[in-house]
Order: C-alpha cells, then sequence, then structure tokens
C-alpha cells in the first residue's frame, strides 16, 4: 500500500509539475501578440451562428460581426488568425462543423497565394489556439515546416522551455485566465494612419495559384456542398499585399466554375464609401474600425440580399447576449478613443 | 536519427519495453534488428559499408580459426612421425595462412574506410601538388558522404579480427551474433571502441529486468542528455560564432574560443558516452568506461589514459606494441644502441611506434593536415615531457612542491591549456590559419573583451553564461565525488524523496535549460563522423 502511495504521489508531482510549468512557459498571447488568443476565443462562444468567416488578418480586421448583429441581425462569428493559410481555414471549418453548422461560411482568398508552409510563428497563431481534434492534427501536420516537430504542439513545453529566462508578470496573471481580445472574432483597432505610397506588386514569375492551394480551395468547397453551406468567397480591401489581377482572374473563374459568389472589396470602394484617408490604422494593410464599419454595413446588405439570412434580432436569448456583447464593443470603442485623445 | 531527437527517444523507449517483454532467448536478435534499422535510418546505402565489413571480417576469423584448428589436429595426428623442425616448419607456414587471412581482411576493411573517407583528401593534396608543378589540370572530388561511425565500427572489427589471429578470443560462429557486435547501435555513434572479449558475452546473453540496473542506465542517459544538451550545444553558439569569423574574433577570443571548446567537447563526447553507456546499462549490458575525469589530469600523457579510452588502448595493442616489437623495429633498436649509444637505441622504437600511433590517431579523427599537425603535436608535446622528466625530478628533489594543492591545481590547469591549446587545430581546421590565430593571441592586444561585455556579442546571453557556469560547477562537483566511489550508487542510499528531487530536478533542468528544439540548431555530435 505504501509503495502505491509512493508512485501515485510521484506520477502526480510529476505531471502536476510539467502542467503548471507548460502553463507558465507558453506565450500569452492576450498581453502582448493579441493576434494569437483569437482562435482559442470561439470555444466559449455559444454556436449559432449564421455566418462564420474564415481566413487571415484581412477577415479579422476588416469585417465587424458587431455590425452584422446590430444592422442586419445576423449572428456571425470570424475564426481569423494571422497569416492563416489555406489547409488552416480548411480544417478550422472542419472543426468548426463539429460544433455547429451556420448557413454561410465567407472565406477570404488572399491565401491562395501560399501553396507551402510558411513561418512556425503564424502557424503557432492559428494552431495553438485550436481545440484538440483531427482537424487540428491535419492541420499542424499540413502547415508545419521543416524546422518544427509535431510534439512539439503536441506538448508546448518542449517547444517554450527556454522561455523561463523572459518570463513577466503576465505569464503569471493569464497563466490560467485569458481575457478577451476579440469582438466575435473581430479584432479592433480606431487608430488612423492613411494609406500613402501604396507600393506596386512586385513582378512575379508565375501568377498561377499553386496547385495545394487549389486542392484545399476545392476541399473547402465540397465540404461546404456537402453540410449544405453557402461558400462565398471575399477580396477584403486590404491595399497590400497587393492583389493581382492574375490572381483575380483565376478567382473569378473558380467562382463561376462552381456557382460560388464572390465579391472583391478593392473594387467597391465607392460603394462601400471607403476612404483610405481616413479608414485604416496602418496605411491600408487592414481596415480600422471606421472602415471595418463600412464594409461590413455593405456585406449586410449583401447576405441579406443574396443570401437571404434573416433578421434574429427578435429572439430573446440571442438578443440578450448580443446586448451585452454591443455594449463590450461601444466600451472597447469609447476605451480606444479616449486612448488617441491623450 | 539523432540521439537528441525525439524520434531516437522514441526509438529507445520502444527497444526498452520490446526487450523486456519477448522472450530472452531472442533479446540479441532484437538488438541486432534495433542496430540495422538505426543505420538504415541514418543512411540506407551506408548500410552496404557495414555489411561488408562485417562479412569480410566474420569469413577471415572463420578462416583464421580453421587453419588454427586443421594445424593443431595435424600435428597432433602426426606428433610420432614428425621432427620439431617439420612441426616448427609446419607451424610458420600455417601462421603464415593466417597472417594472409589477416592481412587480407585487413587490407579490405581498411581499403573501404581510406576510400570513403580519405579518397578526396588524397585528391586535395594531389591537386595541390599539381598547383605547384604549375600544372592547370585537376582532379574533380568524389561527392560522397562518410558513414556515420565508419571509423569506429571499423576498428571495432579489426580489433576482434586481429585478437582471433592472436587467439585471445575465439572466432564466433554465428555471423549474426558477429553483426551484432560490429553493428551495436548506441556504439555507432561515437564508441567506445569495445573489444569483442569485453563486449559480447554480455551482448549475447540474456537479460532479466532488473529495476536498480534499469534506473541507474536511465539516470546515466540523463546525466548525458545534462551534459549534451544544457552545456555542449549551449556553448556551441558561442564557440562557432568565434571560429567562423576569423576577421573579427583574434586575440583574447582564440584564447575565450579554445576554452569553450575544450568545455564543449568534453561535454558533448562524454554526455553522448553517457547515452551509449547508459542505453547499454537499461539493457544488461556492459560496455566499458571511455573516459575518467581527463580535466584531472596532471600531464597530457596522463590526459591520453584517460581520455577516449578505448581508443587509446586499441592503438597501444594494435599499433603500437605490433610496431615496437616487431623485428625491423628490433634491429633497428639494436643498431642504434650500438651506433649511438644505450640512452639513444632504447628510445629509437618508443618514438617511431608512437609517432606511428600519433599519426593514425589524427587521420583517424578527420582527413585533412589539420588532424595530421593535431596528432603529432600531441606527440612532441608528450615526448618533449618525456624528455624533460629528469629535469622535472631535479626541480621536485629542490622543491617538493608536488603534494600540495596549489600544485596540483597548477598541474591540472597546465594539462587543460596545453590540450586547449592543441586542439585549436581542431576548431580552425586549417593549419596556417590555426597559426596565424594562435598568434593573434600575443600581437592583438585585446584581453578587455574578458571583462567589458564583448563577451556577450558572440551569441550568448547572460543567461547562458549563467547557465553554463552552473552547468559547469556541477559538473566538477560530479567529477569531484566520483574520485571517492560512484555518485549514482550515493544517491541511491538517501531517501526517496531526496532521490526523486535530485532526478526529477535534473530531468527538469534538462527540460527547460536545453538547448534542443526551434530556435536551436540540431547539432551533431563532434565524433559523429569520425
Amino acid at each position: 500500500m505504501k509503495k502505491v502511495w509512493k508512485w501515485t504521489g510521484t506520477v502526480f508531482i510529476v505531471l502536476a509539475s510539467l502542467y503548471l510549468l507548460q502553463r507558465l512557459l507558453a506565450p500569452k498571447y492576450a498581453a502582448d501578440v493579441v493576434e494569437g488568443a483569437l482562435i482559442a476565443e470561439y470555444y466559449s462562444e455559444e454556436k449559432d451562428h449564421d455566418v462564420v468567416f474564415i481566413g487571415d488578418c484581412e477577415v479579422y480586421e476588416n469585417f465587424s460581426p458587431a455590425v452584422l448583429w446590430r444592422d442586419y441581425g445576423i449572428n456571425s462569428y470570424i475564426r481569423g488568425s494571422a497569416q492563416q493559410l489555406i489547409w488552416q481555414s480548411y480544417y478550422l471549418l472542419e472543426d468548426t462543423l463539429r460544433y455547429e453548422k451556420p448557413d454561410t461560411v465567407i472565406f477570404n482568398v488572399l491565401s491562395m497565394q501560399y501553396n507551402e508552409p510558411q513561418r512556425e510563428a503564424y502557424n503557432r497563431m492559428t494552431l495553438e489556439g485550436m481545440r484538440w481534434s483531427s482537424s487540428k492534427a491535419a492541420s499542424i501536420l499540413a502547415s508545419m515546416t521543416e524546422e518544427e516537430h509535431f510534439l512539439d504542439y503536441v506538448f508546448p513545453l518542449l517547444r517554450y522551455h527556454s522561455r523561463w529566462s523572459e518570463l513577466g508578470a503576465e505569464d503569471v496573471k493569464y497563466m490560467f485566465h485569458t481575457p478577451r481580445i476579440s469582438h466575435n472574432g473581430y479584432y479592433m483597432r480606431v487608430d488612423v494612419k492613411p494609406a500613402e505610397n501604396v507600393p506596386e506588386g512586385r513582378i512575379l514569375a508565375d501568377y498561377r495559384f499553386g496547385d495545394n492551394a487549389w486542392e484545399y480551395l476545392d476541399r473547402m468547397t465540397a465540404l461546404c456542398r456537402e453540410n449544405d453551406i453557402r461558400l462565398i468567397l471575399v477580396k477584403a480591401p486590404s491595399l497590400y499585399p497587393y492583389w493581382y489581377d492574375q490572381w483575380e482572374e483565376q478567382i473569378e473563374d473558380y467562382a463561376a466554375a462552381n456557382d460560388l459568389l464572390y465579391i472583391n472589396f478593392l473594387e467597391l470602394t465607392e460603394e462601400t464609401g471607403l476612404d483610405f484617408s481616413t479608414d485604416t490604422y496602418d496605411g491600408g494593410l487592414h481596415l480600422n474600425l471606421s472602415g471595418a464599419e463600412k464594409i461590413t454595413e455593405y456585406l449586410g446588405g449583401v447576405l441579406r440580399r443574396e443570401a437571404g439570412l434573416a433578421d434574429r434580432r427578435d429572439e430573446e436569448g440571442l438578443a440578450g447576449v448580443w446586448e451585452e456583447k454591443l455594449a463590450a464593443y461601444e466600451q472597447e470603442k469609447e476605451r480606444q478613443y479616449a486612448e488617441l485623445q491623450k | 536519427m539523432l540521439f537528441t531527437s525525439y524520434a531516437f527517444l522514441g526509438f529507445i523507449a520502444v527497444l526498452f519495453l520490446l526487450y523486456y517483454l519477448i522472450p530472452r532467448r531472442m533479446q540479441w536478435g532484437l538488438l541486432l534488428i534495433a542496430s540495422y534499422l538505426f543505420y538504415f535510418i541514418a543512411g540506407p546505402s551506408w548500410l552496404l559499408y557495414l555489411l561488408a565489413t562485417t562479412m569480410a571480417t566474420y569469413l577471415a576469423a572463420r578462416r583464421i580459426e580453421e587453419v588454427g584448428v586443421r594445424q593443431k589436429a595435424y600435428i597432433k595426428a602426426n606428433r610420432q612421425q614428425l621432427s620439431a623442425e617439420e612441426k616448427k616448419a609446419y607451424k610458420e607456414k600455417m601462421k603464415g595462412r593466417q597472417r594472409g587471412w589477416m592481412l587480407a581482411c585487413l587490407l579490405f576493411d581498411l581499403g573501404i574506410l581510406a576510400v570513403v573517407k580519405y579518397t578526396n583528401f588524397a585528391i586535395s593534396n594531389i591537386n595541390g601538388l599539381l598547383r605547384l608543378t604549375g600544372s592547370a589540370s585537376r582532379l574533380d572530388f568524389w561527392d560522397i558522404a562518410l558513414p556515420m561511425g565508419i571509423s569506429f565500427y571499423t576498428f571495432q572489427a579489426l580489433g576482434y579480427l586481429i585478437d582471433v589471429y592472436r587467439g585471445t578470443v575465439e572466432a564466433e560462429k554465428n555471423p549474426f551474433r558477429l553483426a551484432l557486435f560490429v553493428s551495436f547501435f548506441p556504439q555507432l555513434i561515437q564508441g567506445p571502441i569495445s573489444r569483442f572479449g569485453d563486449l559480447a558475452r554480455s551482448l549475447y546473453e540474456e537479460h532479466a529486468f532488473e529495476a536498480k540496473r534499469f534506473c541507474y542506465g536511465l539516470q546515466r542517459i540523463l546525466w548525458g542528455y545534462f551534459k549534451k544538451l544544457v552545456i555542449a550545444d549551449r556553448i556551441l553558439v558561442g564557440v562557432n560564432t568565434v571560429i567562423r569569423d576569423t576577421e573579427t574574433y583574434q586575440g583574447a577570443y582564440v584564447f575565450v574560443g579554445m576554452l569553450f571548446y575544450a568545455l564543449e567537447l568534453y561535454a558533448d563526447f562524454t554526455g553522448g558516452i553517457d547515452i551509449t553507456i547508459g542505453i547499454a546499462q537499461a539493457l544488461g549490458i556492459e560496455v566499458k568506461e571511455n573516459f575518467n575525469r581527463p580535466y584531472f589530469s596532471k600531464s597530457v600523457k596522463e590526459y591520453w589514459r584517460r581520455w577516449h579510452i578505448t581508443m587509446g588502448t586499441w592503438f597501444t595493442d594494435y599499433i603500437f606494441y605490433p610496431i615496437s616489437v616487431c623485428k625491423p623495429m628490433l634491429k633497428l633498436s639494436r643498431a642504434a644502441r650500438a651506433r649511438l649509444g644505450e640512452n639513444v637505441g632504447k628510445r629509437i622504437p618508443i618514438y617511431l611506434s608512437s609517432f606511428a600511433v600519433w599519426l593514425a590517431t589524427g587521420i583517424w579523427h578527420g582527413a585533412s593536415w589539420n588532424f595530421v599537425v593535431w596528432g603529432l603535436g600531441n606527440w612532441v608535446v608528450i615526448m618533449i615531457s618525456q624528455e624533460l622528466e629528469p629535469l622535472y625530478a631535479r626541480f621536485h628533489r629542490r622543491f617538493d612542491v608536488r603534494g600540495r594543492g596549489w600544485y596540483k591545481l597548477f598541474q591540472v590547469l597546465r594539462t587543460v591549456f596545453v590540450m586547449s591549446c592543441l586542439r585549436t587545430f581542431d576548431c580552425y581546421r586549417d593549419v596556417p590559419l590555426t597559426f596565424r590565430m594562435f598568434g593573434s593571441m600575443f600581437t592583438r592586444w585585446n584581453w578587455q573583451i574578458l571583462w567589458d561585455g564583448s563577451l556577450l556579442g558572440i551569441g550568448l546571453s547572460a543567461v547562458d553564461y549563467a547557465v553554463l557556469l552552473a552547468g559547469l560547477i556541477l559538473l566538477v562537483a560530479v567529477s569531484l565525488l566520483q574520485r571517492s566511489g560512484s555518485v549514482r550508487d550515493r544517491i541511491a542510499a538517501r531517501p526517496y524523496p531526496t532521490r526523486f528531487l535530485i532526478w526529477y530536478g535534473l530531468f527538469l533542468v534538462v527540460l527547460l535549460a536545453g538547448a534542443y528544439g526551434a530556435g536551436y540548431d540540431a547539432s551533431q555530435f563532434i565524433y559523429n563522423q569520425f
């Protein structure tokens, strides 16, 4: 009996200490690179969305689900992350379908430019927030660069073991609890940096999207079809990275061939009223709140017309949830504007 | 599959499990499969070299033994009919046949090693000669990767062959068993170079699971990883920065690089050997120690008795003794004694034999002139200190300081310094450059870098230095404790909570302070490619 206690105690101490170390050493995105915290926030949501956005920073910075609710009664969520690669978007969609079946999925097509894994830091920001499932495992395997190892994702302690020398107060503060960063996946910025001297795209050797990217777009289309979900392709109105005419042509052809709605917001600046001297916070790469609200307003109209999404503002429970969310949204807006005034 | 890869940890974990689950008579077979799998993963084509060496050695050893058996049987059967001269002549004839088989296999095995390891060295020398003679023609280098551990397994196979020839061990009848002896995977990376007589029995016998032995094995593995990951791979960044940018890092930086390299090499090589011996121990197999706290040596000669011991004894047994007692050498010694006097004459066989040993040691370490010069540099230092023995003796008669602690410390530091100086040939891998860099320590006076913060600019942060210092202190403390017995035995005698704290603490140190994973370059063991 004594032996049993000895070994049980040993195993407990080992596992508990390793768990605590892992929690302590893992980066606390909420305190620094906040984009890394977005993916995980989805799991604490009520899963009853009409629209789910997937894609890179061009979705989580440029569309505001609060506006879709406030003005159209459309319940939406953005599963966006920095430099989200198309296979990551596909597996995030698979992951989302485990929890809910939205009416519409909106995918931002900028990531079609990448055919191979890019950078570990971005991979981590997308993958670490996902809950474990076969989709997450497949996404990791599809995303890893040569230097990465699957086991480092299973046991992040192995990856972050050397962070002990750079721990800060936030690492303890956010060890078990992370504050919400986004508003249904939207990352709000109200500051302004006008777009000036936006560089032209450099000449590419080959403008065709890669086979791997096409394969995942096909899979995404098929997955939506299987689940009776309307897939809408969008190109957010970010001026940079440059969106080439040749790329546009390929996406238009694909959308036409697969009977998908494709909206290129770069061509809708007049209709949306977007003004790059006031509606971007980083010189045209991403929209600020003002810009995001403008194009979301436009998108809401499209969703109402094309997807026939109903106004759900009369659903008591949902309206109650959104009331709180809108309050938080307004509060954050005010806080940021106040910050700007300082 | 690096020792420091997750794949390797998984590999040995599965092996340990299977090893103690399968019937014991199949254990050695499993080890053979594991060893060949390990080698196959490292380089599928390299298996051909390994197989060729193993088969040739097996066949030659069997033939040597058969000739010996036939000789004995013939003499026994014809004892009455044969005169003493006839018996002697017959024995000589058969010994000649045995020697023929031994030399043929020796040439074959060394031929493989020479071709894959030294062809490009030969080509670069031929090209150098062509350049000197003004010829415009050049030979193309051979695009071949050096098979992992080829120097180790070739020497191990040759040691076995010579032992069979000498009659010190019997030839192994089962080729698969011999294949395991040659390819036993923990030793393939960087030795030790085991003797058949030492290793074979424990390799082939059945091993029941013994918790204590298994734990000791794991503890040794952990200690090896501590040395490799916490010390060697961390300091490697600093060493590489200094030796790769020879324009920037001169003078005192060379001194720092030299000492850092001494620490890196020690932690890397002994760490690897700890892992090897630990794995073997966990499997119930006894592998000879390869180090005996070499940095506590008081002379270079003693250092070489305590560093890479199995290589040293291999060279002594199979090169030094055979050369020093061969007929031409004895003849030369006699002639030298007659003409140059007893003093010089008796030294000649020793000097020439040890010259051959150090030349071979240098070439064995690498196919380039820097290793040759390094090897001969060791020979020169050892010979000089041997010649200065009478002077030392006189000094010690006059000043009796040998028993003093400070003098012992001086001797130890002196040895570390001399060995570090010699190793600069290994660092820079270019003889003229090594001399230039070594000289810069005296011509470029920048010793202020030792305290003005410049050392933080060679890729090592203050945290790295703190970890290295703590690691070094632990290394020295453990080495000091080892002088009075096994550290693991001492720890094992402690109550469970203390034991747990020590070993789990060490595990956490490796886990947290180890230089592994993304952000650190996966580093091969330095002796991997020898």
